[in-house]
């Protein structure tokens, strides 16, 4: 396979052509007729896919450092290029995204009723902002695909949303514009004062990342730039509550995308920017203890309120709050183990939640409504359905033999040796997950059949099974075989450990006591 | 030298293959073809049948081996991080080789069985599915050689009760009991997590057979983690076999299909907590606090749950009671340090429980018949509608009581010698430890109550006279073959079971002893039990024989006296046995203490109250609201000369470029 990669140049035009071809795609779908538009998306999106699958063999991920890294200067005299590159971290992130989307296109042929050629031209765009993020190495291009990918979203939830759609679209808006507007004041006084330092104005990953301590006086605000910007993204107690609004009023496909996808653009951007910028801030003992107490409500608020919630998608978006939780947990707890598991959280998140919102989204399709209770007993007239739930839900409750349990277990796992009370808290959330979720299964699926209306709901179609498919392998398959994955994320998560070392003097946030040295 | 050939030990993976074969294929039926009858039993049968052989064959294998270690089969490796490394593969030795048997052999009788008695049932295929997959997970728990893989089939049999108590779950009853049972098994599963973070922290290792390594030299001896491990490793027995306080769910399991409380919550998955302890025998014999605790809990729950018994009129709920109280003095074996015992208590209830269990459901089978012929809705499991049954069901009869001398513990059937282990061990351990006494006489007495509360289910439901109805009767008959035979198999099994590791002072030789010895070896050192002999011995056999005696003769005596009325015209019960008959309104009290309280303050206090009220309403709106504000005077600004905009514009810009460049 890589010999075949090398002869036709994969390595060289990949990135590019995964960044360009959704947009490309996106222009002909505007010019197409509707009736084409969504198998036109639905090509666009496959073909995005399978080009990107020659990343597992293309990307070398054994050094750990960025691979296939690619320049084009764009603004030369403010030291911006389109800089981008990909590592052993990216590299499953893109890979998810480019697997959801064609799924999410395959699930959208008859949600969607309007504005189809609107609606695919957003999802495609979205994407290239969204795989923008995960690999680009230039602060200045980062921050074009964070709001680029921002847009897409807006307006997917504001057109195609539901009934409370405007309210959820502009909460998602301002929430994410207030983060990422601190984050630009905190990439541009960053790159500023490097200049001041270094001499050299340059908005290149390598340089900040390289220069980032000698603007050490200045770190904890930049941090707090970074931070704030992320902690809404992920999103941490108490910067949640637009993810609930955003869900619940998102179409189908912009919920997984949301889920599964962008809410991992928090964490990736405290792996990739936040802390190995500024590892003497974040892993400071403050911020440590805020993080992780935030994380543990997360997992545990999160968990209680999901339990009470009547409505099954904000239900899922609530235990998404439990289990990005869990993530944070991971990524501050520092071990090779916790981080990794972070990592599989982020991907088996992606694949249960993933199906669990399009699910959701089918069973809304025959019975537009997503109360739980207008449920009940359903297991016997859409069997097929309730399995492919039943297995989702019991991904995402962590049930050991599926994906769910490898990312929380290696967190909790790793976490252990220096936070010994917080795993102990953080694992009673596999209590609290059972007990939401297999509630909410009791309600939907089993029980009697005593809503007339349910009895006659229509099992999965062909188009559905095709869209399901490939996510129970996945939750399975990584259940089982979690290895090779885990071992191509291996190196780079050590290169991130070497680079988050909080040195020998962290510093103490609320006090900025530099002064010493 | 010649490469040594372990003959059939490497082929045991296929024990788990063929009924995960299994349940792939009746899974595809269950939705597919679920009419597909014939194949469903065959290929749900057969699997374990031929799983069963290779267990045989295995085991017979293992008889020639000389090597004392567990022999590793690896299949791949499965977790894989830095120095984690956690394979999947299984690790035969000659505990885990005895739950083989007891799973596949027991498995296979109860599948046969579940043949006849499912047989009308129209989720016939995904019956078969889930207990093929429940085969599958009991012997990745049994067989995994490292805690995580262990973990995996423990929390996949706790999914399969889980789905098979709401086998039927139109019944709104039967899916809480299911959901009831996963959610407190999950309780101890947090406790079985944490012992697996202390463990790794502490000696870098999950392997069962590393661990027994290490711990001796890595861990100090009554020290604080071991004891922490092993209190939390019993968290999880506590869920998983239903002891105090976490009893609960099992219960409330009977909902399910009679195979299934046979098979799940009788013979196999309940004793997984003993196996457990017995697994890491050495974290707990180097941990006497903990075991001390083992065998309290268990001597408790013994007690406990044989009181509740005494006043059940569901057939299966008595049996449920017996199961949690018989789990009680498994526990109180392995806390003692009388790790064979335990395991011979084990492997010989489940041989009798099994055939009680099925035995009942054959009983209920017969009455749910009797009634459907007549169109008559009465409770097929409420024994205060039957009696006299040994009439019509002579075979039923005849084993039931077989199993039940087993169980109350006479001579010579099997729960005799399996039970009278563990008292003269728990006496034994008395005279290092005054509260074993104590122990002891608790699991005395409930050998007592154990005795009685059988001989009433046994004199309600066959003795005396029948109480079905009158027009019943013509059809109150004994179950097909298909399910009497794997009957008089387990009733073999229940009678002759003691054999298994017969003592002394009957000529025996303690075979089960001499076979798990090796397993049990490594505690002996931090542990010695000295069991009684001679007129010790003697002595406290002969009182436990005249107890069970006692039991019996009360339990069918009293039972006799009065006139049973049936259930729909029983008066309620009152004083004390009114709160027997409610279980000491212990599910109340979880309800009202524990399940509601978290139920509002979730709803009530998180999500109306921090996360509607405070983060949205106060902050999150306020804050819209204020800009609203703002805006309003921002408004006035608006006076719409395009000139005042682009000099403001450019003020803005210059003023922004200006501090940020300075």
């Amino acid at each position: 396979m890589t010999d075949f990669l090398t002869s036709v140049g994969y390595g060289q035009w990949i990135l590019h052509a995964l960044i360009a071809l959704p947009v490309l795609g996106a222009i002909v779908v505007l010019f197409g007729t509707t009736a084409n538009a969504k198998r036109i998306g639905l090509v666009v999106a496959v073909l995005e896919f399978i080009l990107s699958i020659g990343l597992w063999w293309a990307v070398d991920t054994r050094p750990g450092t960025m691979q296939l890294v690619a320049a084009i200067p764009w603004i030369p005299t403010w030291g911006i290029s389109y800089r981008v590159g990909i590592d052993g971290i990216s590299l499953f992130m893109v890979l998810l995204t480019t697997m959801l989307l064609p799924l999410c296109v395959l699930s959208s042929f008859t949600y969607i009723a309007k504005r189809e050629k609107a609606y695919y031209a957003l999802l495609l765009l979205l994407t290239t902002g969204v795989l923008g993020v995960f690999i680009s190495l230039d602060l200045f291009v980062f921050y074009v695909f964070w709001e680029l990918m921002l847009i897409p979203m807006y307006f997917l939830i504001g057109i195609w949303g539901g009934t409370n759609r405007l309210y959820a679209a502009i909460k998602f808006f301002v929430f994410t514009m207030a983060g990422s507007l601190l984050m630009l004041v905190a990439i541009l006084v960053m790159v500023y004062r490097i200049r001041v330092v270094t001499g050299v104005l340059s908005f290149s990953y390598e340089h900040l990342l390289l220069n980032a301590v000698k603007v050490r006086s200045w770190s904890p605000w930049l941090f707090g730039g970074f931070g704030l910007a992320f902690a809404i993204k992920v999103p941490i107690f108490p910067f949640h509550t637009w993810l609930p609004d955003a869900h619940v009023e998102a179409p189908t496909a912009g919920s997984v995308m949301l889920a599964s996808v962008l809410l991992k653009m928090g964490i990736y951007g405290f792996l990739r920017f936040a802390i190995p910028f500024f590892p003497s801030v974040a892993l400071g003992p403050d911020i440590t203890a805020l993080v992780i107490g935030l994380a543990l409500i997360g997992i545990i608020y999160g968990a209680l309120v999901a339990m009470v919630q009547p409505d099954i998608k904000k239900l899922v978006a609530y235990s998404s709050v439990s289990h990005l939780g869990f993530a944070m947990l991971g990524v501050w707890a520092g071990s090779v183990q916790s981080v990794q598991g972070a990592l599989m959280v982020m991907i088996g998140h992606g694949f249960s939640t993933g199906a669990l919102f399009f699910l959701i989204g089918m069973l809304y399709e025959r019975r537009h409504t997503r109360e739980i209770s207008a449920y009940g007993g359903i297991a016997r007239v859409v069997p097929l359905f309730s399995v492919i739930l039943m297995i989702a839900s019991l991904s995402s409750i962590g049930l050991p033999g599926l994906n769910g349990f490898i990312g929380e277990f290696l967190i909790l796992l790793g976490s252990f040796r220096n936070h010994p009370v917080a795993v102990g808290l953080a694992t009673t959330g596999v209590i609290f997950a059972a007990a939401y979720l297999l509630w909410a299964l009791q309600r939907l699926i089993f029980n009697r059949l005593d809503k007339p209306e349910n009895s006659s709901l229509r099992d999965l179609t062909l188009r559905e099974v095709l869209v399901m498919a490939p996510l129970v392998i996945g939750i399975v398959w990584l259940g089982l075989f979690p290895g090779p994955v885990l071992r191509k994320m291996e190196p780079a998560t050590k290169r991130y450990l070497e680079l988050a070392d909080p040195g020998i003097h962290p510093i103490k946030l609320f006090s900025f006591a530099d002064k010493s040295k | 030298m010649p490469q040594h050939s372990y003959g059939a030990i490497p082929w045991i993976g296929l024990t788990v293959l063929l009924p995960l074969l299994g349940f792939l294929v009746n899974g595809t039926l269950a939705l597919v073809r679920p009419q597909a009858k014939r194949v469903v039993s065959l290929v749900g049968t057969g699997v374990l049948l031929a799983s069963f052989i290779v267990a045989v064959l295995v085991v017979l294998q293992l008889r020639q081996e000389t090597l004392i270690g567990p022999y590793t089969v690896t299949f791949w490796h499965w977790i894989v991080v830095d120095t984690l490394q956690i394979d999947f593969a299984f690790a035969l030795d000659h505990l885990s080789a005895v739950m083989l048997l007891v799973v596949t052999g027991v498995g296979f009788l109860i599948h046969v069985f579940s043949v006849g008695y499912m047989r009308e049932d129209p989720g016939y295929a995904r019956f078969f599915a889930y207990l093929n997959l429940f085969i599958v997970f009991m012997l990745l728990l049994v067989l995994g050689s490292t805690v995580p893989l262990m973990f995996v089939g423990w929390e996949g049999v706790g999914l399969c009760s889980y789905l098979l108590i709401g086998f039927w779950y139109e019944e709104k009853a039967n899916a809480d009991a299911g959901k009831k049972a996963f959610i407190v098994n999950r309780i101890g599963d947090f406790g079985v997590l944490l012992a697996m973070f202390i463990l790794w922290t502490s000696i870098h290792t999950l392997n069962f057979a590393v661990i027994a390594e290490r711990a001796p030299t890595m861990l100090e001896a009554g020290g604080p983690v071991v004891t922490m491990v092993t209190l939390f490793l019993f968290l999880g027995c506590v869920g998983k076999s239903a002891q105090i306080p976490l009893y609960v769910w099992l219960p409330d399991a009977m909902a399910g299909p009679t195979p299934v409380s046979a098979l799940i919550h009788a013979a196999t998955m309940v004793t997984a907590g003993v196996y457990l302890v017995a697994r890491t025998n050495v974290l707990f014999a180097m941990a006497p606090l903990s075991s001390t605790l083992v065998a309290g809990i268990g001597a408790l729950t013994a007690l406990f749950a044989a009181t509740i018994g005494l006043r059940q009129y569901d057939i299966k709920k008595v049996l449920a009671y017996s199961t949690v109280s018989q789990l009680g003095y498994m526990f109180i074996g392995v806390g003692t340090g009388a790790y064979v015992a335990g395991v011979f208590h084990l492997v010989t209830h489940a041989f009798f429980k099994a055939l009680l269990f099925l035995g009942s459901g054959s009983v209920i089978h017969a009455m749910h018949q009797a009634y459907h012929a007549t169109h008559a809705h009465e409770d097929a499991q409420d024994m205060r509608n039957m009696g006299g049954l040994h009439r019509y069901m002579p075979w039923t009869f005849a084993l039931m009581t077989i199993a039940t001398l087993a169980i109350a513990g006479v001579p010579p059937f099997s729960g005799f010698f399996s039970k009278d282990e563990i008292l003269a061990a728990a006496f034994a351990r008395g005279a290092e430890h005054p509260v074993f006494y104590l122990f002891w006489g608790m699991g005395l007495v409930g050998a007592l109550l154990t005795a009685y509360y059988m001989a009433r289910l046994l004199t309600m439901t066959f003795l005396g006279d029948n109480r079905t109805g009158t027009a019943e009767q013509e059809h109150l008959h004994e179950a097909p073959w298909v399910m009497t035979a794997p009957l008089v198999v387990l009733g073999a099994l229940s009678l002759a079971g003691g054999i298994l590791n017969l003592p002394a002072f009957v000529g025996g030789h303690h075979a089960l002893e001499t076979w798990l010895d090796p397993v049990f070896e490594p505690a002996k050192k931090f542990s010695q039990l000295v069991m009684p002999h001679g007129s010790t011995e003697l002595l406290l056999i002969g009182g436990a024989v005249v107890i069970a005696v006692i039991g019996l003769v009360a339990g069918i005596r009293g039972t006799l006296v009065r006139p049973i009325v049936v259930a729909k015209n029983a008066p309620a019960e009152m004083g004390f046995a009114r709160v027997l008959f409610n279980k000491y309104y212990i599910d109340e009290l979880y309800q009202f203490l524990i399940v509601s309280p978290i139920v509002g303050l979730s709803r009530l206090v998180l999500w109306k109250g921090v996360d509607q009220s405070v983060v949205d309403g106060f902050f999150v709106n306020g804050s819209a609201a204020l800009m609203r504000g703002l805006g309003w005077l921002g408004s006035r600004l608006q006076t719409g000369q395009v000139g005042v905009y682009v000099i403001l514009f450019l003020v803005g810009v210059v003023w922004i470029l200006g501090s940020v460049l300075r």
